[in-house]
């Protein structure tokens, strides 16, 4: 193997193994940047080792035994200096390391639940934890970060560096949280994870390659968690709704970079394998026998999209009703508005109406400009072209963006023309 | 959110002069325990006025007129500016009442500003997800 064969090795080998030494080396040293520090060490060892004599058989345990060592090293040395370390060493399994594979699903899984729920802590601000979360639990580099949120690496740089600070100035404890502490902190984790996902999704520019990089490790990162809290239905709704989402990547997008609407998209390219651990994901969360929360309706919803074989054959009878038990969980105008064009789906858009005009006495819409633009396209469905004109024009006059504003303009056009 | 910490220039300043070593290593180790908390985005010191140029527009004149400098000092001129990234308002506050001042060196201005845009990279959430649900559907309901 050449030098640069083993150095791309390595580099794999990193991506996979670098989150389980950060998540062991915090339970030891209970500092996360110095977690990072140590595990860094002992792949700089590794990648001058391994050149020389290969990559050994087992390199996630090698990187583990190396780490480890350096960690008690390090509180060794620190011993004499500060008691509350050596306690920690103490403590500590020195001389374990070598049946890793013994241990790896319980110990590890928890240690790697730990680093989760510190990365995405509340005290962080949500920019914090999800730069955190990328970088210590998915492995990505300050630099991948930054290109695929299209930021400047020294902005990212600083926000991780701050967000280490935060933790380590108020203490926060490298623990699963427990009681009632543990579904707010769980629903943190699972929003992180979802942001990263959307980032990377609804994205259309930018680099081509690093922005399905962030949804696979938004999607890996929500089925590891699925795996170490498989009691949580949110959790496999959530790994669901990515699964299903993914599903349909590459017919998102057409060869010109142009986006394509679910309407248009080729089925026949959807990723079966996707959408059918997507479906096993839901059910699993279903079969936990709690209401199902957010994530687990929109993965539903999602869901009847993926099973319909053709656009028309879509329940639209199932999407309304899910889409009424989301605006339950999670009250907003945008579900309301879901909620109305798929209920003039299913029973006409003089139901779709009512539901909008229910709406637009609502002063929280007031200035939200999807919603003159929904009514607009239930008028022209009912043939009422210069009331719709009317709402597309109001539509356009809210919007600051300027391809939508002409948009609706044309639809206003158009309904002169309807006559 | 991002601040602006706008140091005003003084007589020492404008006369191209450090203030004394003190200040000068107190303001680097000031730089220093910025980048160190993760919140320093850039940091830059001006030179004089006297190499500054001035394009003024008059009132009823759409000709430029070049004015080439030193300024008046009483013009509340410019000397340095940091700019960092915090969380509140009070974290700015904190850190601007923390930037070191020459001592024996009379009057002395910083001016704190808030920058218009947010650096957040997060553009998008769940909202942007539900939007884009709805641009589908809605392609459906034209359709059919």
């Amino acid at each position: 193997m050449s030098v640069s064969d083993t150095h791309r090795t390595i580099d794999a080998i990193w991506r996979i193994e670098s989150a389980k030494l950060i998540a062991v080396l915090t339970r030891i040293v209970r500092d996360i940047g110095l977690a990072e520090d140590l595990a860094h060490d002992a792949l700089v060892i590794a990648l001058e080792q391994w050149s020389q004599n290969g990559i050994p058989n087992n390199p996630g345990a090698w990187l583990m035994t190396t780490a480890k060592r350096r960690a008690i090293d390090l509180i060794r040395r620190n011993k004499l200096r500060d008691q509350k370390y050596s306690e920690v060493a103490r403590n500590t399994d020195l001389y374990t390391e070598d049946d890793m594979d013994h241990n790896l699903d319980g110990e590890i899984g928890d240690d790697l639940l730990r680093l989760i729920f510190m990365t995405c802590h509340p005290v962080l601000p949500q920019e914090g934890r999800v730069a955190l979360t990328l970088r210590l639990l998915c492995g990505l580099t300050t630099d991948e970060i930054a290109r695929s949120f299209l930021a400047a690496e020294a902005t990212i740089a600083q926000r991780i560096v701050r967000a280490k600070r935060t933790l380590r100035d108020r203490d926060i404890p490298f623990e699963v949280p427990a009681g009632e502490e543990l579904s707010d902190r769980l629903s943190a984790v699972l929003e992180v994870i979802y942001l990263m996902f959307n980032e990377g999704y609804s994205a259309t520019s930018g680099n081509q390659w690093i922005r399905p990089l962030i949804c696979q490790e938004a999607l890996r990162l929500g089925r590891v968690l699925a795996e170490i809290v498989p009691y949580e239905p949110e959790v496999h709704g959530l790994v669901a709704l990515m699964e299903i989402q993914s599903s349909r990547f590459r017919t998102r997008v057409n060869s010109r970079g142009e986006p394509v609407l679910l309407m248009d998209q080729n089925r026949a390219e959807w990723d079966q394998l996707l959408i059918r651990r997507g479906l096993k994901a839901l059910d699993r969360s279903q079969k936990l026998g709690r209401p199902f929360g957010p994530y687990s309706l929109q993965a539903a919803i999602s869901a009847c999209h993926a099973k319909a074989p053709t656009a028309p054959e879509t329940d639209w009878i199932r999407i309304a009703a899910l889409y009424e038990a989301l605006s339950r969980v999670l009250p907003s105008p945008i579900v309301d508005l879901n909620r109305a064009v798929a209920v003039s789906m299913a029973f006409g858009p003089d139901f779709g109406l009512q539901i909008v005009d229910m709406l637009g006495n609502e002063s929280s819409l007031k200035g939200y400009h999807l919603l003159p633009s929904v009514r607009g396209d239930l008028l022209v469905k009912l043939g009422r072209f210069d009331e719709a004109r009317k709402e597309f024009e109001h539509a356009a006059s809210m919007t600051r963006n300027e391809r939508e504003r002409e948009l609706l303009l044309k639809r206003a056009a158009e309904c002169n023309s309807a006559h | 959110m991002r601040f602006m910490f706008i140091v005003k220039a003084t007589g020492y300043s404008e006369a191209g002069g450090n203030y004394n070593q003190k200040y000068t290593d107190a303001m680097i180790a000031y730089k220093k325990s910025l980048a160190g908390a993760g919140v320093l985005v850039s940091a830059e010191a001006l030179h004089p006025s006297s190499t500054g140029i001035r394009i003024m527009y008059p009132s009823d004149s759409e000709k430029p007129e070049i004015l080439v400098g030193p300024f008046l000092a009483d013009q509340e001129l410019i000397a340095e500016y940091t700019l960092i990234d915090v969380d509140s308002e009070a974290d700015a506050l904190n850190w601007a009442l923390r930037m070191p001042v020459p001592t024996g060196c009379g009057e002395f201005k910083i001016e704190v500003r808030k920058l218009k845009k947010n650096l957040g990279f997060l553009r998008y959430s769940g909202t942007c997800a539900l939007e884009a649900d709805l641009k589908d559907q809605l392609s459906m309901l034209k359709n059919f």
